[in-house]
């Protein structure tokens, strides 16, 4: 990168900068005229009307309950795409059979945006909890499987060679040595998959029927109710980047760890 | 129990794209508890030879076998030591030593007693909670040789072993080795290019030539050991200062220089 690092305050200073510049032009072009209200609602607007769904309903709950229902769906689906990945990951990694067979298939699917498994999500899983999760399951899923397996084929071959050499069998290899081998990878994967996962969150409410942050929006979007959109879309960037924020901090720390112990 | 044998073996790497001719028809017996070093410039395909018994490379021609049956796979009967030590960094150095016991489904009991007399041996009680990062260069390799002696391998391979390591830690863990072989004789195939090293070390020496590599010759140093009593000198450089013990690294020097060429070294 280009130019001196910056201290923290430096850091602070130019980012609030940033949103002021951004918030600055949308009040500019709304509040002006320029753009119709209808079109872009100015921030004041949508602003009050957050503050607003914080404690009063819109389709069926205030913006705190469709965030809680959107998160559960979420947690369940990043969960699964885990549990499944990581081992499938670490499985593929060790058995060379296993990594022929999965890799094309999964070199295929892995392009398929989640949005494009509406249709089969709704129809296999219906509209409840199984359809969301798993349009969420396949946003998330790629990275776990990818870098669990990256994390155990790439482990030391010297460690696998001293491993062989002991006599270790399958399962202790993948648990004792690919696992701990490849648990910055998969750290890393898991990262990635958390904000996939959330990114294709209104895609899958899309096909809810209840509640959610997603489904509150296209309950707006039939009314109109443009700054009840940009809530949710502001609530969704606000709640992803923490979840970015906390799982990094948490990422440095496991490093940090391994840091002192490998 | 526990010799090793390499019958007319060859081994050519990558010969679907050319091919590298790295052993051309290497014989070489080793008898059941004898300390075998084999010598030669590095690239000569020493390692090639260590790993073809280890079983994780095996000959485009001809047979190396360990107790008399042809190696397919690596296993815990030919305990390897390496140079980079391979320690596996999240475990303690009680759990490196005793995976391989885990593997042979020994009782908790009995794995408890032979990792706490590896640890003895090898002077690790002390260490026996820390991770590997935490050690010294020597000390990890004194883990890397416990974890191997734990196993009660019938042959020990060792490729360079002491490569690592600063020139006193590296004595220290000659004249270790030695003691160990003592009280523990193994069939041990010793890898290094120090010459006084594999000297000093082995029952014979095994010289290589390099392009392609090939055993030049092997000399006994038993009779002359045992004539001249090296043993009984607890350290290494009274050993090294005996005449019989300059004569045969003369000795080698000579060969592995003809070998070279008169513009190396
Ligand atoms: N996996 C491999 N693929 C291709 N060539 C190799 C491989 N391993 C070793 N070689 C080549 O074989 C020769 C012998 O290597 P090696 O046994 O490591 O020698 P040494 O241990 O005596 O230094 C070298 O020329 C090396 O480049
Ligand atoms: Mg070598």
């Amino acid at each position: 990168m280009n130019g001196a690092p910056l201290s923290f305050r430096e850091t602070v200073a130019w980012g609030t900068l940033g949103v002021v510049l951004f918030v600055g032009l949308w009040t500019l072009l709304t509040a002006s005229g320029i753009v119709p209200r209808q079109f872009l609602p100015t921030p004041l607007d949508v602003i009050q009307r957050m503050l607003h769904l914080m404690t009063s309903p819109f389709a069926g709950a205030t913006l705190p309950q469709h965030l809680a229902s959107s998160f559960q769906r979420y947690a369940v689906g990043v969960l699964l795409a885990a549990l499944v990945g990581v081992p499938l990951g670490l499985l593929m990694g060790w058995f060379r059979l296993l990594d022929d067979i999965v890799t094309p298939i999964f070199d295929g699917l892995r392009f398929i945006a989640p949005i494009a498994w509406v249709p089969f999500a709704a129809l296999w899983f219906g509209t409840g909890i199984g359809g969301p999760v798993m349009i969420i399951f396949a946003g998330a899923f790629p990275p776990c499987l990818i870098n669990a397996y990256r994390g155990a084929r790439f482990v030391e071959p010297r460690l696998i060679e001293a491993a062989r050499m002991l006599g270790t069998g399958n399962t202790r290899t993948i648990l004792e040595i690919l696992l701990p081998a490849a648990t910055p990878s998969i750290v890393s994967g898991l990262r990635v998959s958390a904000g996939l996962g959330w990114q294709s969150l209104v895609g899958a409410e899309l096909i809810v029927a209840a509640a959610g942050v997603g489904f509150m929006m296209v309950q707006a979007q039939a009314n109109v109710a443009t700054p009840t959109v940009m809530a949710g879309m502001i609530a969704i960037g606000i709640v992803g980047m923490i979840i970015d924020v906390l799982l990094r901090q948490g990422e440095g720390w496991l490093r940090r760890r391994r840091g002192l112990e490998a | 129990m526990g010799s090793i044998r390499f019958d007319h073996v060859d081994k050519v790497f990558g010969p679907n794209t050319g091919g590298i001719k790295a052993l051309e028809d290497i014989n070489l017996k080793i008898g059941e508890k004898e300390f075998v070093a084999i010598v030669g410039p590095s690239g000569c395909g020493k390692t090639t030879c260590l790993r073809m018994v280890a079983g994780f490379d095996a000959p485009s021609a001809g047979v190396v076998s360990v107790s008399g049956k042809p190696v397919t796979a690596p296993g815990p009967d030919r305990a390897v030591v390496f140079q980079q030590f391979a320690l596996f960094p999240w475990k303690t150095v009680r759990e490196n030593i005793e995976l391989g016991l885990r593997n042979k489904n020994l009782p908790a009991g009995e794995r408890a007693d032979l990792v706490a007399n590896a640890l003895k041996l090898m002077n690790l009680e002390s260490h026996a909670a820390a991770f590997p990062h935490q050690l010294s260069g020597g000390m990890q390799q004194r883990v890397a040789i416990a974890r191997a002696y734990v196993l009660d391998p019938e042959v020990l391979l060792m490729d360079e072993p002491f490569g690592a390591l600063d020139a006193q830690t590296r004595v220290v863990m000659q004249e270790e080795l030695v003691r160990l072989a003592r009280v523990n004789p193994r069939t041990v195939l010793f890898i290094t290019h120090a010459v006084e090293e594999a000297v000093y070390l082995a029952d014979r020496v095994a010289i290589m030539t390099r392009r392609p590599g090939r055993i030049k010759e092997v000399l006994d140093i038993r009779a002359i050991r045992q004539a001249e009593n090296w043993d009984k000198h607890p350290r290494i450089e009274d050993v090294m200062d005996l005449e019989s013990f300059v004569h045969l690294r003369t000795q080698i020097w000579k060969s592995l220089r003809e070998e070279k060429g008169a513009n190396v070294i």
